[in-house]
């Protein structure tokens, strides 16, 4: 990567410049001042930057070349299924037709559009066996967010007080923190030794206060719970619901369906599962499924056919209402869409088997140099340790990922899950091939064998990057948040 | 198949180094209780050009704003987006990237976002910005949930003249916390300040406005502030941020926060959605805000770089007790955001809302010089205005549309209470043509 | 860094140092060392009442937030405004600089079952031997 610092768009600005055109006006000009209040008007545009075009897009493209994603090499992360992206998906949602469309243009209008949102509901469905879909959330915290209001709604309408949302003490962050939003206390359940919910844990917290269960299965160790069926069962006894995490939907595609699991509620994450980009942080899009007994309670609108014509249908009484403004990422959904068409059936199940393989094959090659903490067939992912590197060599977990920057592949996730000390989570996901793989064992093989030969040299790393290490508490304590025109 | 590299000679290679004897042996730990056994329902898969000819059918059947003439608003507008927002877009590099949580190979995302909070701080008058959340209407929820943390209190004040699928959202995000929302009613198309300041108390956390409001107005802004701050209630104003090249900034009337929605800025109305909610805020308040923050910071080396900041609000770190459960931003909205921007820059900005402006007044004034049609508010407007119609907006809607032509919103659909009401948005892409044929159409409509 | 003699520790790591009807109240040696780099201090508003273990601060680090658990009930009548400025004085000088608030005690009892030096430096060194 190219380690010259690209200045601020800011710095580069010169009075008089410019990198846009317009037409000139064609209607009749008035005088702005009758127009609007006088105390409302600026006499000027805001102190924006004044560039050239080219100014812009060398700016951007130097900028992009300071950046790793999945389209320049490898990137293991795990929990975030960093898969390809098809092209052909980017290509399609600029269509005019999909991209240039108003959410309030007349029902006869987008047909298009609310056939394959309609479409994409029942494929949705099908794949993790719910009863209807809901595509309103834009991602999948957002998503957990609808979901445990759906359950909320749920016990409410039951005349049903529940208070306490379960949590296993290896679910995502967002878990805690959305049950925190819907009003929810939250009891955390242990894993056990196999890296599954502790069912002893799970009795001892059951009772009539529990609203939900939030499950992510394989959990985030990458392990399937074995005893899922069992679980479902005790939740339910107790007058819960199950919530099903999708993060991890990419391991089972026709394997298993959270819906015949005994979940209730699920969300899945298009931008994750069904191939569409992370986009640096976002957009993603991470639609809703529930069982038969909770559709009353998804939000509005819902997108209906009735035979000739399809239509969105605000008329339900019982609704949360609305997450989010019109119908969620449209066109986010149409990539997943786009993807889902493209693979198919049977090539849905290729890719949760591809994804598997890859994430086995690397873990019994590495696991005589990284402690593996649960040594079970794992799903998509699996979470080695840096322990042994920390307590022989005084290596930790980080200065490996650093160090893996410098081989030009974007390290795992690492401390996370908390349950595992030093943790490493990998996650190769089924569009590598097996030369990329190979190539990432050996790295991290080479990695255990410099940080026993030079330990100094991993603690430092990384070497090669555009910028070093930064400092974090110097951000914090005082932070610049954004640029400011020196006085 | 092309997406998974993997041959089946790859596979039996792998297979044998795992020691497994099968890819269904992998799959042993699900229970066979839960195991799925037949073969999902789903189409059969397509090839390439298959597939885009699917696609190209399914987008055919849309009226999409290059065929017809877009006068529909509602906080969705058709501006042009300048060619530099695709250029920079379609770098892989941006947009095949996941949040930047190894700064050293990052900083191409996290410098981009900084620069985002700078220029949503520079058209807002705002001190910090956040990266954006997922479009307006949660946006001006976590802005009422912000409120309520910041002061203590448990009220929101809201106007009725705000987005009503804003205070929809608002109303779902607060509606399980112990969070009370009262709707201030408007007069005329603007917030009647009067029965305002009847809602606002010492228990009120936040007063919330839109800027042009819904019906397209301009509303009271100095005097709303005033109510707001009497009691130590936040001021949070919604605004749209093409308005700000003519408008003054929300942060020199006393905003507090300032929240809105993104799309205008070089995001296609792709049928709604993705867009990017903006959310800026005094500086005091910068603990309180819900998102990620992006950091100026030094290096090992001693050079200027950028870095996720003040983590410990997020719900990684603090879990049930975090600010919001919110962990990702529209990142790649935020960055056209950017780009549009900067493309546009200081005079561009001014330019589209100045054309916007005189498009809108001009369209005004063709529409109410039809037989039946007046202004349905006096109230000054900046690209949005509301008309009285003669004829039902359902039947104008259906009509227009053979000649090519987007009408505008029925404000019924919301507003029950103004039948024959049509809401109509003029930005600087409607031409001159398209606007006499708007308003001759409407003319001639029985 | 030694454990001053006369002040009496919590159990979550924070000290009280009694003058008559007043308690000076800040976080221990263990504690600030376990946090890391403290950034940032959300400090109570004077004039506020606590009961004993009610959170009266929030301390940041990059990667950790703690709150901080009253020794003692009683009423904030100063906060050390340095903070604001410069958290780091915790990680500095824990037991001096670092201070965090003086409170009026409301019930002078409450530090009769609080640790004395030998029995939490015994306390911090089992803790510290989990690490």
């Amino acid at each position: 990567m190219p380690d010259t610092n690209e200045p601020l768009i800011f710095e580069m600005s010169r009075k008089g410049r410019t990198a846009y055109s317009l037409p000139a006006l064609d209607v009749p000009a008035e005088d702005e001042k009758k127009l609007l209040p006088a105390g409302m008007v600026r006499a000027e545009g805001p102190d924006l930057p004044e560039v050239s075009e080219i100014d812009v897009i060398r700016h951007f493209v130097r900028m992009s070349r300071r950046q790793h994603g999945v389209d320049v090499d490898f990137y293991p992360l795990g929990s975030c299924t960093m898969k390809y992206n098809p092209k052909i998906n980017e290509r399609v949602v600029a269509l005019p037709g999909l991209a240039d469309i108003h959410p309030y243009a007349n029902e006869a209008l987008v047909q298009g559009a609310l056939q394959l949102m309609y479409e994409m509901e029942k494929y949705l469905a099908e794949i993790s066996g719910f009863d209807r879909v809901t595509l309103q959330p834009a991602a999948g915290a957002h998503g957990e967010f609808t979901g445990i209001q759906i359950i909320h709604a749920y016990h409410n309408a039951k005349g049903h007080k529940k208070s306490k949302v379960i949590v296993p003490d290896s679910a995502h962050g967002t878990n805690p923190a959305t049950s925190a939003m819907v009003g929810y206390e939250i009891v955390q359940v242990k894993s056990n030794e196999r890296g599954g919910v502790d069912l002893e844990s799970l009795k001892s917290v059951l009772d009539d206060q529990v609203a939900a269960l939030m499950l992510t299965n394989p959990n985030t160790l990458g392990l399937f719970d074995e005893n899922i069926h069992v679980i479902a069962d005790m939740v339910h006894k107790a007058g819960g619901l199950l919530y099903y995490d999708g993060a991890n939907a990419n391991a089972i595609m026709g394997y298993a369906r959270p819906g015949d699991a005994g979940f209730d509620v699920c969300h899945l994450n298009l931008h994750k599962t069904f191939a569409t980009p992370h986009g640096g942080g976002g957009p993603g899009s991470g639609p809703v499924g529930v069982k038969k007994e909770l559709i009353p309670f998804l939000p509005t609108p819902t997108v209906e056919y009735d035979g000739q014509k399809y239509f969105l249908d605000y008329n339900h009484p019982q609704s949360i209402g609305k997450t989010k403004t019109f119908y969620g990422n449209f066109g986010v959904v149409v990539k997943a869409y786009t993807y889902i068409r493209a693979m198919g059936p049977d090539g849905l199940k290729r890719v949760s088997e591809d994804a598997v393989l890859n994430a086995n094959y690397i873990m019994q090659a590495l696991k005589k140099d990284y402690w593996l903490q649960y040594d079970r067939t794992c799903k998509h992912e699996f979470v080695l340790s840096g322990k042994w590197q920390k307590e022989k060599h005084g290596v930790k977990t980080l200065d490996i990922a650093k160090r893996l920057l410098d081989y030009g592949v974007h390290p795992p996730t690492v401390y996370f899950p908390m349950i595992v000390e030093e943790a490493l989570m990998v996650e190769p996901t089924e569009t590598e091939s097996k030369e990329t793989l190979d190539r990432f064992i050996k790295t991290m093989k080479e990695i255990a064998a410099e940080s026993e030969k030079d330990p100094e040299m991993v603690k430092t790393a990384p070497h090669t990057t555009p910028v070093g290490r930064l400092d974090e508490t110097l951000a914090a304590r005082k932070p610049i948040l954004r640029w400011k025109k020196e006085a | 198949m092309k997406y998974l590299p993997n041959t089946d000679e790859d596979r039996q290679e792998m297979l044998a180094a795992i020691g497994a004897r099968s890819v269904e042996d992998l799959f042993n730990d699900v229970p066979k209780e839960v195991k799925f056994k037949g073969q999902l329902k789903l189409p059969a898969a397509m090839s390439e050009p298959e597939l885009l000819a699917h696609l190209s059918k399914l987008a055919a059947k849309n009226g999409d704003a290059n065929d017809y003439a877009c006068f529909l608003g509602g906080g969705v507008y058709d501006h042009f987006i300048p060619s530099t927002v695709a250029a920079v877009l379609s770098r892989n590099e941006f947009y095949t990237a996941y949040t930047p949580y190894q700064p050293e190979v990052s900083q191409g995302v996290l410098q981009s976002i900084f620069e985002y909070q700078t220029v949503i701080c520079q058209i807002t008058g705002m001190d910090v910005s956040q990266a954006s959340m997922y479009d307006a209407g949660t946006a001006v929820a976590e802005a009422a949930l912000m409120a309520c943390a910041v002061t203590g209190r448990k009220e929101i004040v809201i106007s009725e003249a705000v987005h009503p699928e804003y205070r929809a959202v608002l109303q779902t995000y607060i509606q399980a916390q112990d969070v009370k929302v009262h709707v201030a009613p408007a007069k005329d198309g603007q917030t009647d300040p009067e029965k305002l300041a009847a809602l606002v108390n010492d228990q009120t956390a936040g007063v919330i406005i839109q800027n042009p409001n819904f019906f397209g107005c301009l509303e009271p802004v100095e005097e709303i502030e005033k109510i707001a701050h009497a009691k130590g209630a936040l001021y949070v104003v919604d605004v749209d941020p093409i308005s700000l090249g003519v408008l003054k900034a929300p942060g020199d009337y006393g905003a507090d926060i300032v929240c809105g929605e993104g799309q205008p800025l070089g995001n296609p109305m792709s049928f709604g959605g993705p867009y990017l909610g903006f959310f800026a805020a005094k500086e005091k308040f910068v603990r309180r805000m819900a998102g990620r923050i992006i950091g100026q910071t030094l290096d090992v080396r001693g050079q200027r770089a950028w870095v996720l900041t003040l983590q410990t609000r997020e719900q990684h770190i603090r879990r049930e007790k975090a600010t919001s459960n919110i962990c990702s931003n529209e990142a790649l909205n935020a960055l056209a955001a950017l780009v549009y921007l900067v493309t546009m820059g200081k005079q561009g900005l001014h330019e589209v809302a100045q054309l916007s402006l005189q498009k809108a007044h001009y369209a005004a004034k063709r529409i109410t010089a039809q037989n039946g049609y007046e202004l349905a508010f006096k109230a000054p407007f900046f690209k949005e205005f509301a008309v009285k119609t003669p004829v039902a907006p359902e039947k104008i809607s259906a009509e227009l549309a053979k000649k090519g032509i987007l009408p505008g919103l029925d404000l019924a659909k919301f507003y029950p209470a103004y039948k024959n009401h049509l809401l109509v948005a003029v930005t600087e892409r409607r031409t001159k043509d398209e606007i006499d044929a708007l308003a001759a159409g409407l003319g001639g409509l029985k | 860094m030694a454990y001053p003699k006369e002040f009496k520790y919590t159990k979550t790591h924070e000290y009280i140092k009694v003058d008559g009807m007043q308690g000076t109240v800040g976080l221990t040696n263990y504690a600030q060392h376990e946090l890391g780099d403290i950034v940032f201090v959300e400090l109570p508003p004077v004039g506020k009442e606590f009961k004993q273990n009610d959170v009266f601060a929030v301390v940041e680090s990059v990667k950790a937030v703690s709150d901080c658990y009253a020794p003692a009930a009683g009423k904030v009548v100063k906060v050390n405004e340095k903070l604001v400025e410069d958290p780091s004085l915790i990680n500095k000088d824990p037991h001096g600089e670092g201070w965090i608030m003086v409170i009026e005690l409301t019930n002078p009892a409450d530090v009769n079952n609080l640790m004395d030096v030998a029995t939490y430096e015994k306390f911090e060194s089992e803790a510290g031997s989990h690490h």
